[in-house]
């Protein structure tokens, strides 16, 4: 799985953050969302896919493997 | 369906048959007029969205932003009734559009990211628990409303904004008063305004002269550096948002909540059994909700397609995120509650530029309040049967008048 997030459309809500914390965070100097794991480990999968789905911005974007 | 000149438009608010139902209609009007004519209690018209997929993509076009005096558009409330909030013009009393809005959220969104809401997380479970023994010490029956979800919010952002503890009181008066347009008149609504004002005035000058690890001290901090932050009167506008944003919502989720979660106690019963549901089950009785108010209001300043049907520009659009939260095309069985429900990506926090930036504030609070309630009283009852508990008859935020429990 390959992640990736787009900053402008990102509205600093921190879902992404309270669900897959080992894959998100937010700047400390406005929120905006940052990408720690680019291709997170098989345990996070399900927490990211979440994370895209709930994002209030549509900002996460998901490459499945196929 | 187009809505001609000579229907006779829809009344909102919509009539449901019990307090925590949702109206009939919606499930009409997401199938074949997803664009409704309605009509405010202020006798204003205004276009009704009812599907996700449309609500979605009108709330993240950056062109339309919620309306205020200046234009035009159609009120909620009648004139004279309510607050200086009422009809929405001073309610976010910030910057609300383009460059200066997205510089104000960003400021202010640093203080309100996962991590630090996640590091208020004891703070608030020491409040939580103080008002549960509130609670309990007041004795059987309780109003959970009043006496657990009414303060409980407005301590977490007097903690936020840096006020000490012992002027919460004060703080949850004013707030109140600036939104409930049924118990207070306009006069007193403005009066508070300006209490809140003079005092808000004075905790700032306190935190210029010495600015602690809060938010306000914070916002005067980063000022101080690097000559960007924000002015007295953004601060004051800023204080009184969160205030106003994040007061009355929070608070009737909390009674609203609890009175899902015990109308079926099988709800609750489950949750006793496996706590660590409280997560999905707090986002499945927000997206269950279906007495928030009307939704929110966006106006076009131009032309726009919205389902296939042009609105004109100069349109006032509400969008009823509770609705759009029941829509069979996003989610599976709509009209049940599944507390492991996952995803969830219920509206009932907006979406787009202006999405609710307290959504991770508002939801570790309901968390806490639910594992506090929980683990201190597992016992926890409605104390009326659920058809007699009442509806705010508020025009911002719906809730619940009062929450009788036992435990
Ligand atoms: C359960 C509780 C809450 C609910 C249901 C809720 C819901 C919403 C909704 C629907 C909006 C979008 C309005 C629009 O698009 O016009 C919004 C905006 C906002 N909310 Fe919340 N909210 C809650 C709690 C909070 C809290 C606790 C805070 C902060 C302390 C907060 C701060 C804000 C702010 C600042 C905005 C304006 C954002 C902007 O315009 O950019 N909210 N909220
Ligand atoms: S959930 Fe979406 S909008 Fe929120 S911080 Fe993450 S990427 Fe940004």
């Amino acid at each position: 799985m390959k992640v990736s997030v787009d900053e402008a459309k990102c509205c600093g809500a921190g879902q992404c953050v309270l669900l897959a914390p080992e894959v998100f965070d937010q700047r400390d100097d406005d929120g905006i969302v940052v990408l720690l794991a680019p291709e997170p480990a098989p345990d996070q999968h399900s927490n990211v896919r979440e994370a895209a789905a709930v994002c209030p911005a549509s900002a996460i974007t998901l490459h499945e493997a196929p | 369906m187009s809505p001609s000149p000579n229907d006779q438009a829809m009344r909102l608010p919509l009539p449901t048959d019990g307090p925590l139902e949702a109206p009939a209609e919606w499930q009409e009007l997401r199938r074949k007029c997803p664009v409704a004519t309605v009509e405010l209690p202020s006798g204003d018209k205004a276009a009704y969205l009812t599907r996700y997929d449309d609500i979605k993509a009108l709330l993240s076009d950056p062109r339309f932003v919620r309306p205020t005096a200046a234009d035009g558009a159609a009120r909620i409330a009648p004139e004279g009734a309510g607050g200086p909030v009422a009809n929405g013009d001073a309610s976010l009393a910030i910057a609300d559009r383009g460059e200066a809005h997205l510089r104000w959220r960003r400021h202010i969104g640093k203080y309100l990211t996962a991590k630090r809401v996640t590091a208020l997380r004891p703070g608030m479970t020491a409040i939580a628990e103080s008002l549960v023994d509130n609670l309990v010490d007041q004795g059987q029956p309780g109003d959970l409303k009043a006496t657990v979800g009414f303060p409980l919010p407005v301590y977490v952002i007097c903690d936020l904004l840096g006020a000490p503890a012992e002027d919460r009181d004060r703080f949850s008066h004013w707030s109140d008063a600036f939104l409930n347009i049924s118990r207070y008149t306009t006069e007193e609504a403005r009066e508070s305004y300006t209490e809140f004002a003079e005092y808000m005035s004075a905790l700032i000058a306190a935190k210029r002269a010495e600015p602690g690890d809060d938010l306000i001290g914070n916002l005067i901090k980063d000022s101080t550096e690097d000559g960007e932050g924000l002015s007295d009167d953004l601060l004051l506008n800023t204080g009184m948002g969160l205030l106003v944003a994040g007061h009355e919502t929070t608070a009737n989720m909390i009674g609203k909540m609890v009175s899902m979660l015990l109308a079926d106690r099988t709800r609750w019963e489950r949750l006793l059994a496996d706590p660590s549901l409280v997560r999905t089950a707090v986002d499945e009785v927000l997206r269950f909700d279906a007495n928030f108010g009307f939704g929110v209001r966006r106006y076009l300043g131009e032309d726009v397609e919205v389902g296939g049907e042009l609105l004109p520009g100069g349109t006032t659009v509400v969008c009823s995120l509770s609705a759009a939260n029941r829509d069979e095309q996003v989610f599976a069985d709509p009209g049940e509650m599944d507390l492991t429900r996952a995803p969830n990506p219920h509206m009932t926090f907006g979406a787009g530029p202006h999405a609710c930036l307290g959504q991770s504030l508002a939801r570790t609070e309901l968390q806490v309040v639910l594992e506090t309630l929980l683990r201190r009283l597992p016992t926890l009852r409605l104390a009326v049967p659920v058809e007699e508990l009442q509806r705010v008859e508020g025009l911002l935020v719906g809730g619940l008048r009062t929450v009788p429990v036992r435990w």
